[in-house]
């Protein structure tokens, strides 16, 4: 029987093939539009760390002692906090994050020396974010402690400086100093580049830039400070500082992160910030009023606003969009069906139940919500064409999404379905006497 | 026209035309708050920067291998730098405007003040003034002996040798005017710390932020007399004839590379292309509205006309009846468009309350400010002439139907 009545839609759908083409039109560019954003939305605010986020925990406190008193603490420690923090293993895992860039000299002839990103970080960074490795692994922690000359690179990096071969063991030249590389990264690439996000709330909304790559180059930080001193980030300073010296500079210039496996540990970990603070401030160090915070990472993404303002707002235009589409179709659909009540009762005085009728109206709308999002689909892969051309960082990991494009799908689908329900029940309710009379 | 027959045809199609109504109230209220973000954006995109982008270049390189001494490789580079045929002027800056990253410092007026009192960019390096072509309004220009090396200056902080430490600046008119309302601003006293005062040497009519992302504070700039050595941070920024620029940088990196042929240049471009760059989302953006613009208002057209070719095919017998009654074609073609006119009034009343709405949305969120009142009446010109547009070839159709479709029984 539903072969039946798809035929009776197709043929009803051919007879006006310009309306027919406006609905499917008018359903495909609604999809197309909002899909696309929802795609970038839906893949810049996803979480970068699955499974792991909910234990990961950013700790801050006010270190500086300016006569300016912020109201938030600053978005990252200084070196001498971070340090202490991180010293005092008081969490099943932490590692300090700085950043920079550093002087990449490769070996062979004819490669010009190039400037790489550098993450300076301590052996836990890599089980903490379970960061992928093709080769070798992290260094350990007492290499770390003793400035072993030891790097981790990424697979870029590693593609680039030795065609993507097993490179453990080998050496690179990195701002003058020789050090050996003990483990190549697999692909990685986190959304956003959650490791390292101070200041993301304060860039009025241009965020894109934290969905770049990810890092290079990872140095233990003590090794980074050796061979690469001066030419580390820093977030912001309360005084003017001496670039040569991290270490001791008035600079948040670190971001420390932990690791707390149970709410119980959270609450401990917590406490001891606290505590820790609080002893800072007895011995002279820190002078501020105690302003200490700890957030989960993605509370810490909230709070960075670190989804681009520019997504949300064509995020909230595509649906928009999608809704204009909609009742465009819809009414185009109830007009359509509104207007076969002779045909209806040409049938119903043939002998099809209201039943059939009913069901045959939903084939010919299910027929075009399913047409228009089928176009969905083709202007959806255009649109993130047109997104992967776009100069922003994000733009290599614009991908369709199958689950959330079936979403739509759907909505177009049920939204056609709706439409034809109501002309075919009330087509189907009125006595085919009364409408053979209109004929 | 009389509109009582149409809204009692209207009121047997209630909820086809109640879709109607919603459709181009959304259009109308997403057009109204589209164009406006456009507007915004074209505005922001047009933010003066102060300085002569067209004549301006910037380098930025990192050496490899650190110079003996930096301030020495500095003076170095920019002499090779003048002497690059074309070049009218060089200088070597901490930063250059919409850059995007940037150097910034409290001011205070009051050295024991809390709370600072704004914040403000800070620019590093000699020459800035000339070479940037930003022009000087009061006061006089950094003079060589105003400058201070970075180093002597943080050593001359850290022991508390306060003469030793820059003791002027230059600022800009607007960042005068927010700290000193209608007063005169030369010889005033700007804290950076408690311990560092600067006096207000000179102000500059205009020199934009490398961080401009909020208009308000986008002039709060100042410019201190701090000399600095080589570091890949830095910029050499060139001025010269705005025909000359390829030729310039091409020339400027090569001299570059012959002071060292082992330095990495990291940034090498014009200032169209700094400018560019900092604004490229704001261009695509405004092209993405404009895009979503016009579909919609095809979408809805397209809507309208579908609606009216099976309303007009719907009603054939009752206009032929009308027609051979008496009225004219201009009576059957007026009936829809006014038909039309009253849908897209209805449409466009809600729309505006609508465009209110999402614009009181988008305040609280993206801080936008308020829909000023202009743009409602354009989107509802935009509705009622895409309206008209729209229903004219059915309007037409329906017109041309004969009087003797009355007589006909199907």
């Amino acid at each position: 029987m539903l072969g039946y009545y798809l035929d009776l839609a197709l043929r009803s759908l051919k007879r006006n093939k310009v309306l027919t083409a406006l609905m499917v039109l008018a359903i495909a560019v609604g999809i197309g539009a909002s899909m696309t954003t929802l795609t970038v939305m839906q893949l810049l605010s996803g979480d970068p760390l699955p499974g792991r986020s909910a234990h990961i925990y950013y700790p801050q406190l006010d270190p500086e002692t300016g006569a300016d008193v912020r109201k938030a603490p600053p978005d990252m420690l200084d070196y001498i906090t971070a340090h202490d923090l991180w010293q005092s293993g008081k969490a099943d895992r932490q590692a300090m994050v700085m950043d920079g860039t550093i002087k990449v000299q490769p070996e062979l002839a004819g490669q010009v020396p190039f400037m790489a990103t550098l993450v300076g970080t301590t052996s836990d960074f890599f089980p903490m974010f379970g960061v992928p490795f093709r080769y070798g692994g992290s260094w350990t922690a007492a290499d770390g402690a003793a400035a072993a000359r030891q790097v981790v690179i990424s697979d870029v990096l590693n593609q680039r400086l030795f065609g993507g071969a097993n490179s453990v063991g080998r050496t690179i030249v990195l701002n003058g100093a020789s050090v050996q590389v003990v483990g190549v990264l697999d692909h990685w690439r986190p959304r956003p580049r959650f490791y390292l996000l101070a200041g993301a709330r304060n860039s009025g909304g241009d965020t894109s830039f934290y969905y770049g790559k990810s890092h290079d180059v990872f140095l233990p930080v003590s090794t980074g400070l050796d061979i690469n001193a001066g030419n580390f980030g820093w977030y912001t300073c309360w005084a003017k500082p001496d670039r040569m010296d991290l270490q001791h500079a008035p600079c948040e210039s670190v971001a420390l992160w932990v690791q707390l496996d149970t709410p119980a540990k959270a609450a401990a970990y917590r406490r001891y910030l606290d505590a820790y603070d609080a002893q800072q401030r007895e011995l002279g160090r820190l002078t501020h009023p105690a302003n200490t915070r700890m957030m989960s990472l993605q509370a810490w993404l909230a709070y960075q606003n670190v989804v681009p303002g520019d997504v949300k707002l064509q995020t909230w235009l595509a649906f928009g969009f999608l809704l204009v589409c909609l009742f465009n179709t819809v009414g185009l659909l109830l007009a359509k069906f509104l207007r076969r009540g002779g045909e209806i009762g040409v049938r119903r005085a043939l002998g099809a139940t209201r039943h059939a009728i009913f069901i045959q109206c939903l084939t010919e709308a299910g027929v075009i919500g399913l047409l228009g999002g089928i176009g969905g689909l083709l202007l959806t892969l255009l649109g993130l064409a047109l997104v992967r051309r776009q100069p922003v960082e994000y733009a290599d990991i614009v991908a369709l999404n199958v689950p959330m494009f079936l979403f739509t799908l759907m909505l177009a689908v049920v939204a056609a379905l709706l439409a034809g329900a109501l002309p075919a029940l009330r087509a189907s309710r009125i006595p085919p006497a009364l409408q053979l009379k209109t004929l | 026209m009389d509109i009582l027959p149409i809204l009692s045809t209207l009121r047997r199609h209630k909820l086809t035309a109640w879709l109607l109504i919603l459709e181009i109230a959304l259009t109308c209220a997403i057009v109204c708050n589209a164009v406006f973000l456009i507007g915004q954006r074209l505005q922001r995109m047009d933010m003066p920067s102060g300085v002569a982008e067209h004549e301006l270049l910037q380098i930025q390189v990192a050496d490899v291998v650190q110079p003996a001494n930096p301030y020495a490789r500095v003076q170095e580079d920019l002499a090779v730098l003048r002497q690059v045929p074309g070049v009218q002027s060089v200088a070597f800056s901490n930063q250059v405007p919409f850059g995007a990253s940037s150097s910034n410092g409290n001011v205070l007026l009051d050295p024991d003040q809390p709370q600072r009192t704004l914040n403000a960019t800070t620019y590093f390096g000699e020459n800035l003034v000339a070479t940037m072509g930003t022009r000087l309004v009061a006061g006089r220009d950094l003079q060589p002996d105003d400058f201070v090396d970075v180093d002597t200056a943080l050593k001359a902080l850290r022991t508390g040798d306060s003469k030793s430490l820059p003791h002027v600046t230059l600022i800009t008119r607007t960042l005068a005017e927010r700290l000193w309302p209608g007063q005169n601003p030369l010889g005033r006293l700007i804290y950076l710390t408690p311990t560092v005062g600067l006096r207000v040497a000179g102000v500059v009519a205009s020199l934009v932020r490398p961080n401009a992302y909020d208009a308000a504070t986008a002039q709060y700039t100042m410019v201190i007399p701090l000399r600095m050595g080589a570091d890949k941070g830095m910029s050499y920024v060139i001025r010269t004839r705005p025909q000359d620029r390829a030729r310039v940088l091409a020339a400027s990196l090569a001299a570059l590379k012959k002071v060292d042929p082992q330095r990495v240049v990291t940034t090498r471009r014009s200032f169209d292309e700094v400018r560019r760059r900092f604004f490229r989302d704001d261009r695509a953006m405004a092209g993405m509205l404009v895009g979503v613009i016009a579909a919609l208002l095809i979408v809805t057209a397209l809507g309208i006309v579908g609606l009216a070719s099976f309303w007009v095919a719907q009603r054939r017998r009752t206009i032929g009846v009308r027609r051979a009654l008496g009225a004219t074609r201009g009576d059957i073609l007026h009936y829809f468009q006014t038909e039309n006119f009253l849908l897209a009034t209805f449409g466009i009343v809600l729309g505006m309350v609508l465009a209110y709405g999402i614009n009181l949305f988008l305040m609280t969120h993206y801080e936008l400010p308020r829909l000023p009142a202009i743009y409602f009446p354009v989107g509802a010109i935009a509705l009622w002439l895409i309206g008209q547009l729209a229903v004219l070839g059915p309007a037409l159709r329906a017109a041309a139907v004969p009087p003797v479709v009355a007589t006909r029984s199907v």
